[in-house]
């Protein structure tokens, strides 16, 4: 019998909890896994006594407690906000420009944040190495100016997909140049500029945190309520503008709201690579290319995707850690083939 | 009443004139198709009207400007099926369709009741409801001409705007997909401009014709007047004989080479 059930396609609510259940569960994992061992009782424990009107005793130590609150929770909240928001903005990114390469650091935001985090390595004030209340702000701004030149060059004249593509090459490479001759200039610094450039969450406390949320917020409501018009936009520029959408102004808010999280993360975490490419990819492989069920699960799945991420950087070689932008990519890449070849063998 | 108006219409790539004073009125409830050969700025002259190229002159819809028209408002206004439409792969026949509402949702709002209502309509009218959960970019070239139809239907506009609109398809095909705007237009009561290659389809089905060539209009009016052979042969540049049949049915057929002189000396039944 023929299916005759006719319907749109939307995000099943079932979905959208098990995402969420599989972030609870690596957020867990996460949480009790480290080189000081936390019992399961009592981390649940110290969550519930956290909440109100409810006491709990917990069998932790002051120092346990301390490591709970002030390193594991702050690192695990973090990369929920660093990796849903790569994962968030490339989608949307690869939606605007309709190209599966686009990645959130396609307008040159890495390379200005690079730029930004090595002058105030190099030339700020001496604070030890990377200290985050200089670099973060000196890279936020190299994002942000990264982004604006990018978007003024390439829409110069009659503004297209391409030419603000290539003008984000030529900002990132003309950025970049200048990065790298400083680096070269002050070699006495490589070593955190690098550090710096590489990734990393573990440097995270609450005081970031607090600094990048509502900007991460804004983006992502931002972004989530642009689902639709994404998926008119697949049509192209001309199809999209004949069903009454203004093309330009669709892509410059979901530019702005995806370049100004993306900027807001990497400004803390550094350049972690891949997230942004990989796990909206490995979610089009999975659910489908419609932007109503991508966008909300990017967000859940790149958390998930960098939380595990980070789970690995800092239990691998323990007590040494890893660069999570080399687990990303290390443990990211088979593992998308691997979906890759799977919906591949589906299909035929 | 007059549905489209253009008065004076030109349109320039860089210094290149690609339509030159066009003037012409469509009236409502009609089917004109425009003709001419490649480059004569047909294309040019649909996307003038949704807005998609600019002109000089003026483009009236139902005696309203439509550079006083807002984007939205001239969707609902006008629907446009470009010649190639883009089928974005794994969206499904439906989603697809459904995308023809968006010029009656506000800018974040989503499809309400009366949106999907319309859609179901349209799927079981155009019979693709059994292809509504299919990718659009799987369905044969038929098939996906039909729900491009479809979206544009869902636009629920007056005036349906085709560019060559049977191009890709095999003849069979292509008397679907005319039967169906012309079913579309009697029971929707749309007013129909097409841009047609195929000169006999574009004259069994269409109320007038409209010559294009050189980015100016040269020859408008019923098809036994506009596709004769001198017309052709000059603005084509082609060699064709033109047979009328007795319901006055016109019929275009190319010649071979060989055949020429035959034309040349018994010039042909018109």
């Amino acid at each position: 019998m023929v299916e005759t059930t006719v319907a749109p396609t939307r995000l099943p609510a079932t979905w959208l909890v098990l995402s969420f259940v599989a972030l609870a569960g690596a957020a867990t994992v996460s949480i009790s896994v480290g080189a000081a061992g936390l019992s399961v009782d009592g981390i649940v424990a110290e969550l519930v006594d956290r909440l109100p009107w409810i006491e709990a005793e917990s069998d932790l130590s002051a120092t346990a407690s301390g490591i709970l609150w002030q390193v594991r929770m702050p690192r695990i909240a973090l990369g929920v906000l660093v990796g849903g928001m790569l994962a968030l903005a490339g989608t949307s990114y690869q939606g605007i420009f309709r190209n599966p390469l686009a990645d959130p650091y396609l307008l040159g935001v890495a390379a200005g944040a690079g730029l930004g985090a090595t002058l105030a390595i190099v030339f700020g004030p001496d604070t030890g190495g990377t200290s985050l209340a200089v670099v973060a702000p000196a890279a936020f701004v190299g994002a942000l100016v990264a982004a604006i030149g990018s978007y003024l060059l390439g829409t110069v004249g009659r503004a297209t997909t391409t030419s603000l593509i290539l003008a984000g090459v030529a900002v990132a490479a003309f950025l970049t140049s200048i990065q790298t001759y400083v680096q070269l200039r002050n070699t006495d610094s490589l070593r955190d500029v690098v550090s710096w450039m590489l990734g990393r969450l573990s440097t995270a406390g609450w005081g970031e945190i607090r600094a990048i949320l509502p900007l991460v917020i804004v983006s992502s409501i931002v972004l989530l309520l642009h689902r639709r018009l994404l998926d008119v936009l697949a049509l192209g520029d001309d199809e999209a503008t004949a069903l009454g959408v203004q093309v330009t102004t669709v892509r410059l808010v979901v530019l702005v709201a995806a370049s100004l999280g993306t900027a807001a993360v990497v400004a803390v975490s550094g350049l972690i690579g891949f997230v942004g490419i990989i796990v909206p990819h490995a979610l089009r492989l999975t659910i489908g290319t419609s932007y109503a069920r991508l966008i909300p699960l990017s967000f859940v799945a790149g958390a998930t995707f960098l939380v595990l991420a980070d789970l690995l950087a800092r239990t691998l070689i323990s007590p040494a850690e890893l660069p999570i932008g080399v687990v990303t990519a290390f443990f990211g890449a088979p593992f998308f083939l691997g979906i890759l070849h799977l919906t591949e063998r589906a299909a035929t | 009443m007059s549905a489209i108006d253009f008065e004076n219409v030109s349109v320039h790539y860089g210094l290149e004139p690609v339509l030159e004073s066009l003037s012409f009125t469509v009236e409502s409830g009609s089917w004109v198709s425009v003709i001419g050969p490649n480059g004569a700025g047909k294309s040019t002259m649909l996307r003038a009207l949704v807005g998609l190229t600019p002109f000089s002159g003026s483009i009236a819809i139902a005696g309203r400007s439509v550079e006083r028209m807002r984007r939205r408002e001239l969707a609902r206004a006008l629907a446009y099926v470009p010649q190639t439409p883009e089928h974005p792969a794994g969206m499904s026949v439906f989603d697809y369709v459904m995308l023809g509402r968006t010029p009656h949702r506000s800018y974040l709002g989503s499809g309400n009741s009366n949106d999907l209502a319309v859609v179901r309509d349209i799927l079981a009218l155009l019979d693709l409801e059994r292809l509504a959960r299919r990718p659009v970019s799987s369905v044969s070239g038929g098939e996906a001409q039909r729900a491009a139809i479809a979206r544009a239907v869902a636009q629920q506009a007056p005036v349906l705007l085709l560019d060559e609109p049977t191009s890709s398809l095999d003849i069979a095909r292509q008397q679907e997909v005319m039967n169906l705007i012309d079913g579309l237009r009697s029971s929707e009561g749309l007013t129909v401009i097409s841009t047609m290659h195929d000169l006999t389809l574009a004259g069994q089905y269409a109320d007038r014709l409209l010559l294009l060539a050189d980015g100016t209009v040269r020859g408008d009016g019923i098809s036994r007047e506009v596709l004769t052979t001198e017309a052709i042969e000059r603005h084509y540049g082609a060699y064709v004989r033109v047979v009328e049949d007795d319901d006055g049915a016109i019929t275009v057929v190319p010649l071979r080479p060989g055949r020429q002189a035959e034309l040349d000396e018994a010039p042909s039944e018109r």
